[in-house]
């Protein structure tokens, strides 16, 4: 017995409902009509519509995994749920949703969306022709319509939910539909359970599903009418009150007034009669309405009122409905029932949201007073209420509200939950509004957590008739996914926290970390961004690690550039096509800087490329342009040089990099490699030698990032750890320090060495850099024939230059703008001749620095220029771009 | 998400994938063209409602180039091909 009685609570009270209760049935039972107040008008409201219709219900789940808000329609009751009335706006919790999610593709033939009589039939012919279907439906049971009506559904359709090529899935509901019949849905899986769900088993599955063809058979939900006080409890969608009444055995209403605008009206005035609610009238706007229905009603001796609407409504004490005024649509000829239900049959509108998803627009259709979907491609077919398949004789008038003075507009609701009356829409149409998407922006109708499932086509007819257009005329009706909001969570899968996106750490990350460098992400990857000791602040962490590479040695992680070994018998052609200097000609176990550029002249990478052996060369990239480095490079070689016999394989991670980096670097090297001759003359700048490091086979560059004396050594990726630790050890008594992206990049501007995506935004020539020296004159290459372009070659040009402040101490922001001098008092806004791309403190030069594009700035270095910041006026000159050693005397030794 | 034709691997996710724009736009001859020739390789391309032959690459798959008609109406795709292989007419549906 204890089963068929379940407890739960709202809003602090104890309730009982039954098995198959949604949350708002069995309140509805419990006679909890008054449900909540509206969002902003603080308006008694009730239980309104069915499913996820609803407006108005809206509630928080505490129990379970929780639900932040969502219409008391769409929860099953379970034991113990506790639940609290929203007044339309929830609270984000700040706990962590442990609730387990999951994620499932599947490719199939068909996805039959709405498990209806129509998408039922459309399962079946589909599967009987021996293809894959998968069919979802969103409620509890399927049978979509027929399930509310409790009529039998045909024993042959139910059998093909079992068939082996039928997956059949309930409690799932289509998010969206994209290109390619593609679909996302939620299958919710545990909450209908209540205490009984296994722990492993996941809330919420999302299914990431391909169809060859998508049936969308996703029916339709009721419409209201607008009225003044149209929006007390216990005026409610027909549909929805007859079915709480029938199916779900509601009490509360004794007496009810249908208005109706169709014949559905009164289907669901026999549905209400016949379960005891005592129908005074059917109030019908139609003149001469006929058929089945109204042949049902009559026989039950229902009163039928024709020509006639509801204009007004009153409340009891508690704000429930109470009375109801019928009238002409114009007003005229008043009556007043007293009851506490009022049913509205509005007409049908079809749930047309996953069609307008993928473009398809529906069209109005006046004979079904709907926007309907017809629609049949080799992609996407539509089926049943969808496509205007109401009941064979609902007859809908096309009518929306009788006429309101200003009055009754202001609380005539059309939009309920963003508690909007008919007024805001005269209110956008007075001030020029015709669009659909305009008035929903003016109005904010529709834009609720139900996304207007309610008030989208009342809003359109509404407007149409104030300018004498149809429905149509108006716009049309567009939607955006997700159908229903869905947790985050759900989507997210076990996709959360660190597996949410790839991580790229270096070999030597573990020592980073335990070294308590923060991290710098720079792409995917982890960069040690500074090594504070002991109380240090990032300032002087960088102040004392820029010191030791100027003064000692310095050691840097530099594993994250990206290499790409080439090789090849024409990988010195291929290269002096895509670089910008020669590399053909470079010898064997040399180094050289090369830039490359894209087609339009413009710097797309820079970096060091070593001849490593006749046919072989590795190229260095930034590090967050390797993979676009290797893509342009295939994409010549593939579509425009396949002629050239070379091979391209990233190795980024196959090779660890450790520099070395200062004055004491060659003593620090000759301790690590005792048999190598570290000497200027045996080893020159840019020159690359084997030899074993800590007793690991390496090579070892002499490159320079900082324009210090500086050895790169290169090992196999898993000996990275161990070069680190041998440099720290065999470095202890030079002061060997290690350093992070902010010192590399403080040294490297103190030198005047630019960041590709730092100095440059893809506007930037080799010139403009003042790099002309590595352009060669010689041979063509990428982008050459653009440097003598109009604009590539104009005066005026951005040049990379040096600023210094006049006030030491001050760092200008990256990104500021700079003007002339002489504008220094001038009213803002004045006009900027450049920007700063680069500033930092410096420990060398004693003082803040920065590097910056400026208009001609080669040709104005020495002149005085001013940083106009929102707070004060910064006055500095222009200066050089290489601050130390312009004579590059100390890569050397 | 779409699903893209690789020639060489089959439909795969459109993450494996970067876009490389308009296809058949030949490298000029760069001292043989005016600038206004030049510019127009650099910069113009052809921006159809419908079909247009594409270029796309399979970084995270075999990462090989090749052409692909896509309508950039409904983003269905046409036949895909190699490079310097003969074009395949443009989709008509």
């Amino acid at each position: 017995m204890s089963n068929d009685i379940l407890n739960f609570t709202f809003d602090g009270d104890h309730y009982v409902g039954r098995p198959g209760d949604t949350l708002a049935s069995a309140l509805m039972r419990n006679n909890v009509v008054h449900f909540t107040d509206s969002a902003y008008k603080d308006r008694p409201r009730g239980i309104f519509g069915l499913w996820v219709e609803e407006p108005n219900a809206l509630v928080t789940v505490e129990t379970g995994a929780g639900e932040t808000m969502v219409p008391a329609t769409t929860i099953e009751l379970v034991d113990g749920l506790v639940a609290r009335s929203l007044q339309g706006i929830g609270d984000l919790p700040d706990t962590r949703d442990t609730a387990r999610y999951d994620k499932a593709n599947r490719h199939t033939d068909v996805l039959v969306v709405g498990a209806g009589l129509s998408g039922l039939m459309a399962a079946a012919e589909h599967a009987r022709a021996g293809r894959s279907v998968i069919i979802v439906d969103d409620k509890p049971e399927f049978g979509g319509h027929l399930a509310d009506l409790q009529h039998e559904i045909p024993a042959e359709l139910i059998a093909v939910l079992a068939l082996p090529n039928v997956t059949h899935l309930q409690r799932t509901t289509v998010l969206g539909l994209y290109d390619q019949g593609y679909a996302v849905a939620v299958e919710r899986r545990t909450d209908h359970l209540g205490t009984q769900v296994r722990s492993d088993m996941a809330r919420i599955r999302t299914w990431h599903i391909r169809a060859n063809h998508t049936v969308l058979a996703t029916g339709a939900f009721q419409r209201p009418l607008v009225f003044a006080n149209n929006d007390r409890p216990g005026v409610m969608l027909s549909h929805a009150a007859a079915t709480y009444v029938d199916k779900f055995g509601v009490e509360t209403f004794k007496t009810a007034v249908i208005v109706t605008v169709d014949n559905q009206g009164y289907r669901d005035a026999v549905r209400l009669a016949n379960n005891g609610v005592h129908v005074l009238a059917v109030v019908d706007i139609r003149s001469k309405p006929v058929g089945r229905a109204v042949a049902a009603v009559e026989a039950l001796k229902i009163p039928v009122i024709t020509g006639k609407t509801a204009v007004d409504t009153g409340a009891n004490t508690d704000g429930c409905v109470a009375t109801v005024t019928i009238a002409t649509a114009e007003g005229n000829s008043p009556e007043v029932f007293t009851t506490d239900l009022v049913a509205l049959s509005g007409g049908w509108t079809p749930t047309v949201h996953l069609a307008t998803y993928i473009g398809i627009k529906p069209t109005w259709d006046p004979a079904c007073a709907a926007f309907v979907v017809r629609h049949k491609t080799a992609l996407h077919s539509s089926t049943g209420m969808l496509s205007g398949d109401f009941a064979e004789d609902d007859q809908p008038m096309v009518f929306f509200g009788p006429i309101l003075d200003q009055q009754q507009a202001e609380v005539a609701f059309v939009d309920h939950q963003r508690d909007a009356p008919a007024r805001d829409l005269r209110r956008a149409i007075n001030a020029g509004m015709r669009s659909i998407e305009h008035v929903k922006r003016y109005t904010a109708i529709g834009t609720a957590q139900d996304q207007g499932k309610t008030s989208g086509t009342i809003t359109m007819g509404l407007i149409g008739q104030a300018l004498g257009l149809a429905p149509d005329e108006i716009g049309s009706l567009t939607f955006r996914p997700p159908y229903i909001q869905v947790p985050f969570a759900a989507l997210a899968g076990r996709d959360r926290g660190l597996l949410s996106d790839p991580v790229r750490t270096t070999p030597i990350h573990s020592w980073h970390v335990n070294a308590g460098a923060p991290m710098e992400d720079v792409g995917q990857w982890k960069r040690p961004w500074y090594f504070p000791q002991p109380g240090e602040d990032m300032h002087a962490a960088v102040l004392r690690e820029c010191a030791a590479a100027r003064n000692d040695v310095a050691v840097m992680d530099a594993s994250t550039l990206g290499k790409i070994d080439i090789q090849g018998p024409d990988t010195g052609i291929f290269l002096d096509r895509i670089y910008t200097n020669m590399y053909s000609t470079l010898k064997v176990g040399m180094s050289r800087y090369g830039l490359m550029c894209g087609v339009d002249g413009m710097v797309f990478d820079d970096g060091v490329t070593t001849r490593v052996g006749e046919n072989h060369f590795i190229m260095t990239t930034t590090t967050g342009g390797a993979a676009r480095v290797l893509d342009w490079l295939e994409e010549w070689l593939q579509t425009e040089w396949p002629d050239l016999n070379v091979y391209c394989t990233s190795v980024t991670e196959q090779i660890s990099t450790v520099a070395i980096v200062g004055p004491k670097s060659r003593e620090l090297m000759s301790r690590l490699s005792p048999g190598l001759d570290v000497s200027n003359d045996a080893f020159a700048f840019m020159e690359n030698k084997h030899a074993d490091v800590a007793g690991i086979p390496a090579r070892i560059a002499r490159i320079s990032f900082s324009g210090e004396l500086a050895f790169e050594i290169n090992v196999p990726a898993w000996y990275g750890l161990h070069i680190w630790e041998s440099v720290m050890r065999e470095g202890a008594d030079l002061n060997v320090t290690p350093y992070g992206t902010e010192s590399m990049h403080v040294l490297r501007a103190e030198k005047g060495f630019v960041i590709v995506g730092q100095e440059t935004d893809g506007t930037q020539t080799p010139d403009d850099l003042g790099m002309d020296w590595i352009v060669s004159k010689k041979k063509d290459f990428v982008g050459k024939r653009s440097f003598s372009r109009a604009d590539t070659s104009r005066a005026g040009r951005h040049q990379l230059v040096g600023i210094l402040p006049d006030q030491g101490d001050y760092v200008v922001p990256e990104g500021a703008y700079i003007a002339n001098a002489s504008d220094e008092n001038a009213v803002m806004p004045v006009k900027h001749i450049g920007y700063v791309t680069s500033s930092y403190p410096s420990a060398e030069l004693g003082r803040s620095f920065a590097l910056a594009l400026v208009a001609n700035g080669r040709e104005r270095i020495g002149e005085r220029i001013v940083i106009p910041m929102a707070e004060r006026v910064v006055t500095g000159v222009i200066t050089d771009s290489v601050f130390i050693d312009k004579e590059n005397t100390r890569r050397d030794g | 998400m779409l699903h893209i034709p690789c020639p060489y691997c089959g439909p795969r996710d459109e993450t494996e994938f970067h876009y490389g724009a308009q296809a058949h736009v030949a490298y000029p001859e760069p001292n043989e063209v005016s600038d206004v020739e030049w510019a127009k390789y650099i910069f113009i391309r052809s921006n159809p409602k419908g079909w247009l032959a594409e270029r796309w690459v399979h970084s995270a798959g075999c990462r090989r180039w090749f052409n692909v008609w896509r309508n950039t109406i409904t983003h269905e795709f046409g036949p895909s091909y190699k490079p310097f292989t003969a074009q395949p007419e443009k989709p008509t549906a």
